[in-house]
């Protein structure tokens, strides 16, 4: 079969692709790269004409007022390498890998009626420079231009290989743990990747010693999977010795961190709003009386470790299905991303890991590329930066759903077919569950290379489109995702009450080879199983075929309990539901409490007050994150009223409200976040408070009301059997339950990751800050009365809201400069004033009008919110904090449960009634004059125009 | 009689709800009608007074965003959508609906849908997708969707190849004399924008951000005024809002109306 290459570039005046390469590769220091220009390669088979190879030139590839095209027959004479001082390299996918414009150029192709057999896509490299040898090509591939793990490349010429869509290879091997010593248990597990301990496996080996059988690898890897960490939460449901040395008064054994303290601070709230809690894909409450919400936050770490961009593409991807899988219609996307330093030189970055940057670009890509396509808003997050996300950069995705309220179903009936939705299926994400449940090495890359996917979300959207409608036509009586362990989890998940009978044999499959347990596992994207009576059949068939979704029968659901899969007819899974879903044995795990690590050593020699505050705006950690932020589509839908960046100066929104299209009067949604691993480092149990105090403060700002406001918990944590993270863990989830139930706020979802940590050659193990992640999600009344953080009106006063309590301990401030001599060294503490003072505020808001700008204290303390709220409003602000010695913690120190607040001049008498009795102080006046002045008892300390501040926020992160 | 509205929904399409919205908000009754309804007869282009091709990311953008849209147009429906557009009745293709009209030929002229190309959207001069808001200035009388439009419309653009990129400047100076230029990017004041950035958001030759053909009844443009049809959706809160896209949908309601 004839292969033919299309070459398809820009005149070098549009190519904006080439100089970004060429400006990344000298960002890595290779320097003798003087130029990159960069062509888009098309391979395809057929036996074609010369006819029909100008019409796709013409009509497919190249367009005709500024792109240039030629083409060749494949093994033609033009493969040499080097030309007059330049390389070719070449870059292809390899086979297998998802590939949606190849899909795209073959329906194409059909349509022009031109018989295209294959295609493939792939890129060409034109990198010249005087003094440029082919090392440096091969460092530039192997950095920038393509990744091994998805990708090959060839100096000169590369030739595609098609993937074709086939059937199995129906080659099942049985594994005899019934008969195996406790050593030979434990060496199948590491053989086969399943991440399960011995206690786990000598139960897989009481069972098929019952079973009096040996167990097929389908099993044993659908038993790893179930068990898995990602699946079952082995961790947070543990038994756990606590030991005595513990800095608060623990039982000597808590038995589930999970039920003690997050559920059971669900359970005492029982908010009546809560529709769903910890029991379905997604955590639901109440908007108003036709309709529900959902949200659901997931991580997608380790993926976005060895693959950014389809790391993160699947992880949006991932939590979208996730919001689906409780018939919501997907209306808004956060992310929340942890990268090392940016300017981290090369020769510090750990064997086999990927540079910072690399990851950086790789993941907001990720995230643009999914959020936009498939058509929902991103509208929240934050990126953060520490040394200790080098190796583990952390990727959380979140996703907001809305649908009619009592329209989700969640049983499926005896008797029902096992309906899968969506892509087919291949050897991507095999074993994801397990993998991300391991610690990563220097050749985590090249070992789960088969873990990574990479995402379609016009598939996906499809799915949106299909699942929707069948939803309001009642077509289905349970639905959930295929996301970690595929079809295995999520047939297994919705069959664990009722049981199934399936046959793989008609699964869909991308290419072939595919072995059964292979199908069964397959982590490939964008696909659904529904529980479907057989009456409704015919018109999810109509759907699907509206909306070219493929559609496919594999079996039904019975009643007896037990997980039955076939490959033709033969059994290769036989288990009982019971032992699949309940007989994993509790981990029992030990947590120590090692003292604190030391604060950077005091400041001696500190800069001006003005030059702090432009160092912390400057700290990548607080500058303006525009240039990621306006990636990212968040106007699609129609329904954001306070975007993430806010007033004339794009000021750094406090959270995102939202008004869901089709639902009636102005209640809209509030989404927001509360994260500061810093604090972390110091105190994990005072980071869980002040991360749910920043989350629901956030939100309250914006104009939540704070009796609706629900949160969902992410713990990103090191290595779970060092009984000292157990330790930081326990502090944390004991935050958790404090700060739930002072503020009221239910926590509805969560989700644990742990592992995140670098096991280096020579033995050394880092492992992330601990990093625990709290989103909020409320209600507000009515979206027109929302408030932003941007100064509104000269004359206006501003108040400082709050008990405020400045310290040092994990501010930014010591992170900079070391702590100031005598400072406060504690990590901030929420005060229990805080629930009723945001309850005042939210009355305040009420009161139309009133509150002009509303902005919350966090990293850089006072100073850097009252620049935020200059630059938001393009406004000047005077300042005046009280006498005494701690000018440093007045404007710099860290502190919770504040808020300053911009108030109407003529009605202070208003705003004094509604907060009577609680800390609030007038701090300060909106001024024309464009400058940031602060003033000590009435004397000037410290003076910044508009401009100089926005210049420091505005630094680039690289 | 309100008119009825074809919003054409194809694989990708993600604006196509917030396009309706407009409509209806305007006045008009809208229809999202899947591209397949349409091939299989259960939906006639005859049936409508007005045609939305609406934003998103059909068939992913692969191979050039609205490229494989264009082919089904010229490809499955080339004649319907002539006729169509030839009988007078409104058509407004919105960012990848707009890259879709340009990229079959039908936009700046369908007269010469034989002939070559000479302009095309492509990617932003930043070399990135971008969302922000935009200014626009209403420039044509010849387009009925901004016949009569004086004020600057406030809408947001979210795009990576949006940049109106022309085969020769005489193309400009065409479109120019035929009052084909119906939308150009502002700065705050009103004043064109040009080539400044981020006013002219992409680089757009001329600041030109819609074009109309010479009947004045296609219109094609980047940003999206459907995206901002209700106060809250506007972005600043010191300002009282300014600037509704809506003014827009209900020129082609009013025109399609009176056909």
């Amino acid at each position: 079969m004839p292969v033919f290459h299309f070459i398809v570039s820009f005149p070098s005046a549009d190519d904006t692709r080439s100089r970004e390469y060429l400006s990344n590769a000298h960002l890595l220091g290779l320097r003798t790269i003087e130029a990159i220009e960069c062509s888009d390669l098309y391979f395809v088979a057929g036996n074609l004409t010369d006819a029909q190879l100008a019409q796709m030139a013409s009509q497919l590839f190249a367009d005709p007022v500024n792109q240039q095209v030629s083409w060749q027959r494949a093994g033609g004479s033009s493969s040499e390498e080097k030309i007059q001082g330049s390389f070719r390299l070449e870059v292809a996918y390899h086979p297998g890998v998802t590939d949606p414009v190849a899909d795209q150029i073959v329906r194409a192709a059909r349509e022009l009626q031109i018989p295209v057999l294959h295609a493939a896509t792939g890129q060409r490299f034109v990198i010249s420079g005087q003094n440029l040898n082919k090392d440096d090509v091969h460092t530039l591939a192997r950095r920038i231009l393509a990744n091994p793990v998805i990708q090959r490349y060839a100096i000169g010429s590369i030739e595609p290989v098609f993937s074709h869509p086939a059937g199995a290879s129906s080659v099942v091997q049985k594994i005899p743990v019934q008969t195996m010593n406790d050593e030979e248990l434990l060496a199948c597990s590491t053989q086969r990747r399943a991440a399960l301990d011995l206690m786990e496996m000598q139960a897989i080996r009481a069972y098929f010693l019952s079973e009096e059988r040996a167990c097929t690898d389908a099993e044993f890897e659908m038993i790893a999977q179930t068990w898995s960490e990602h699946c079952v939460h082995k961790t947070f449901k543990a038994l756990l010795d606590v030991s005595l040395s513990a800095p608060h008064a623990y039982p000597a054994q808590v038995d589930n961190i999970l039920n003690t303290y997050i559920r059971r601070a669900t359970e005492e709230i029982a908010a009546p709003w809560v529709i769903s809690a910890f029991t379905d894909n997604a955590g639901v409450i109440a908007f108003d009386d036709d309709f529900e919400v959902s949200f659901k936050v997931e991580t997608h770490n380790h993926p976005s470790a060895i693959e950014p961009f389809g790391g993160a593409n699947t992880g949006v991807g991932g939590v979208i299905r996730d919001i689906l899988g409780v018939s919501a219609k997907p209306i808004a996307a956060t992310d929340i991303l942890c990268f090392g330093p940016q300017d981290m030189p090369m020769d510090d970055l750990p064997e086999g890991v990927l540079h910072p940057r690399r990851i950086y670009s790789g993941v907001v890509a990720g995230v643009q590329d999914y959020g936009n396509k498939i058509g929902i808003p991103t509208v929240n997050g934050a990126v953060w930066f520490d040394p200790g996300y080098t190796a583990n950069p952390l990727v959380y995705c979140g996703c907001i759903g809305i649908s009619p309220r009592g329209l989700h179903r969640r049983s499926p009936l005896p008797g029902d077919r096992v309906i899968v939705l969506g892509g087919r299926t291949g050897r991507d994400g095999l074993r994801g569950a397990t993998f991300s449940s391991m610690t990563m090495d220097a050749q985590t890359g090249e070992v789960a290379g088969a873990s990574v996917q990479i995402g379609d979300p016009i598939t996906e959207k499809g799915l949106i489109e299909v699942i929707v409608r069948a939803r309001d036509l009642g077509l289905y009586n349970a639905i959930t995702d295929c996301g970690a362990g595929g079809l295995s989890s999520a047939v297994g998940e919705m069959a664990s009450k009722t049981g199934a009978d399936v046959d793989l044999v008609n699964v869909p499959l991308k290419y072939p080879g595919l072995a059964p347990w292979e199908i069964w596992l397959s982590e490939s994207q964008e696909r659904m199983v529904i529980a479907a009576p057989p009456a409704s059949l015919a018109a999810l068939r109509g759907l699907c075929s509206l909306f070219e979704v493929e559609m496919t029968d594999i079996g039904r659901f019975t009643e007896n309990g037990r997980l039955v899969v076939r490959y033709d007819r033969r059994v290769i899974v036989d288990l009982d539901n019971s032992f699949l879903h309940h007989g994993i044995p509790q981990r029992r795990l030990s947590a120590t409490f090692p003292p604190p690590p030391l604060m950077p050593l005091e400041a001696h020699a500190l800069p001006g007050l003005p030059d702090i505050l432009l160092t912390l705006l400057a700290h990548p950690n607080i500058s303006s994150k525009e240039d990621v932020i306006r990636l990212y589509d968040h106007e699609v839908q129609g329904g954001v009223s306070v975007k993430p960046l806010t007033g004339v100066g794009s000021g750094p929104s406090d959270a995102c409200a939202l008004k869901p299209a089709g639902t009636a009067g102005n209640t809209g949604i509030v989404l927001s976040n509360g994260f500061n691993p810093e604090y972390g480092k110091y105190n994990p149990y005072r980071m869980a408070l002040c991360a749910v105090d920043e989350a629901v403060r956030n939100a309250v700002v914006v104009g939540a009301d704070p009796d609706r406001l629900a949160i969902l918990d992410n713990f990103c944590w090191g290595d779970p059997l060092q009984p000292e993270h157990m330790g930081l863990l326990l502090e944390a989830a004991r935050g958790c339950y404090d700060a739930a139930i002072a503020n009221r706020t239910p926590f509805i979802s969560g989700k644990d990751s742990f592992n995140n940590a670098y096991l280096s050659r020579d033995g050394k193990r880092q492992s992330i800050p601990p990093s625990l992640l709290i989103s909020a999600i409320g209600i507000i009344p009515d979206i027109c009365q929302a408030v932003t953080l941007d100064l509104k009106q000269p004359e206006n006063l501003v108040f400082l809201l709050g008990d405020f309590q400045p310290s040092f301990g994990g501010s930014h401030f010591i992170h900079r400069f070391g702590l100031p001599q005598g400072a406060k060294t504690g990590v901030p503490l929420p005060s229990v004033n805080a629930p009723a003072l945001y309850r005042a505020y939210h009355r305040a808001l009420s009161k139309n009008g009133l509150v002009k700008a509303g902005h919350d204290l966090s990293e850089g303390g006072l100073a850097v919110a009252a620049a935020e709220m200059c630059i938001g409003g393009g406004l000047g602000l005077s300042l005046d904090i009280p006498p005494g010695d701690d000018i440093l913690g007045h404007l710099f120190g860290e502190t919770a449960g504040c808020m300053l607040v911009e108030v109407a001049k003529d009605r202070t008498e208003e705003w004094f009634e509604i907060t009577a009795g609680l800390p609030v102080c007038r701090i300060g006046k909106v001024t024309v004059k464009p400058e940031l002045a602060i003033s000590q008892s009435g004397k000037q300390i410290s003076s910044l125009t508009l401009q100089e501040l926005e210049a420091a926020w505005r630094t680039p992160i690289h | 009689m309100k008119p009825k509205a074809l919003v054409l929904h194809a694989t990708g399409t993600n604006r196509d709800h917030d396009a309706a919205e407009a409509v209806e908000l305007a006045g008009g009754l809208p229809e999202i009608v899947h591209l397949n309804q349409l091939r299989r007869g259960e939906r006639h282009w005859h049936d409508y007074q007005m045609l939305l091709l609406p934003g998103g990311f059909s068939y992913a953008d692969a191979l050039g965003a609205g490229r494989l849209l264009a082919l089904d147009l010229i490809i499955y429906f080339a004649d319907a959508v002539l006729s169509f557009i030839n009988s007078g009745k409104p058509v407004i293709g919105i960012c990848n609906g707009f890259q879709a009209l340009v990229k079959a030929g039908i936009l700046p002229d369908p007269q010469s849908l034989q002939s070559p190309r000479t302009l095309t959207l492509t990617h932003n001069t930043s070399g990135n997708f971008e969302c922000r808001w935009v200014s626009l200035l209403p420039s044509s009388e010849t387009c009925i969707w901004t016949k009569g439009l004086h004020e600057i419309i406030f809408c947001p653009t979210a795009h990576g190849e949006g940049r109106l990129r022309v085969h020769s400047p005489a193309v400009v100076e065409d479109l120019i004399e035929h009052d084909q230029v119906a939308l150009v990017y502002a700065r705050p004041d009103g004043s064109p924008a040009g080539d400044l950035y981020p006013e002219n958001p992409n680089g757009s030759v001329a600041g030109i951000a819609g074009i109309c053909n010479r009947l004045g009844n296609v219109l094609g443009l980047m940003p999206h005024p459907e995206n901002h049809i209700h106060p809250w959706q506007f972005p600043y809160r010191s300002l009282p809002p300014y600037g509704s896209g809506l003014k827009i949908f209900k020129n082609g309601i009013a025109y399609a109306s009176q056909l």
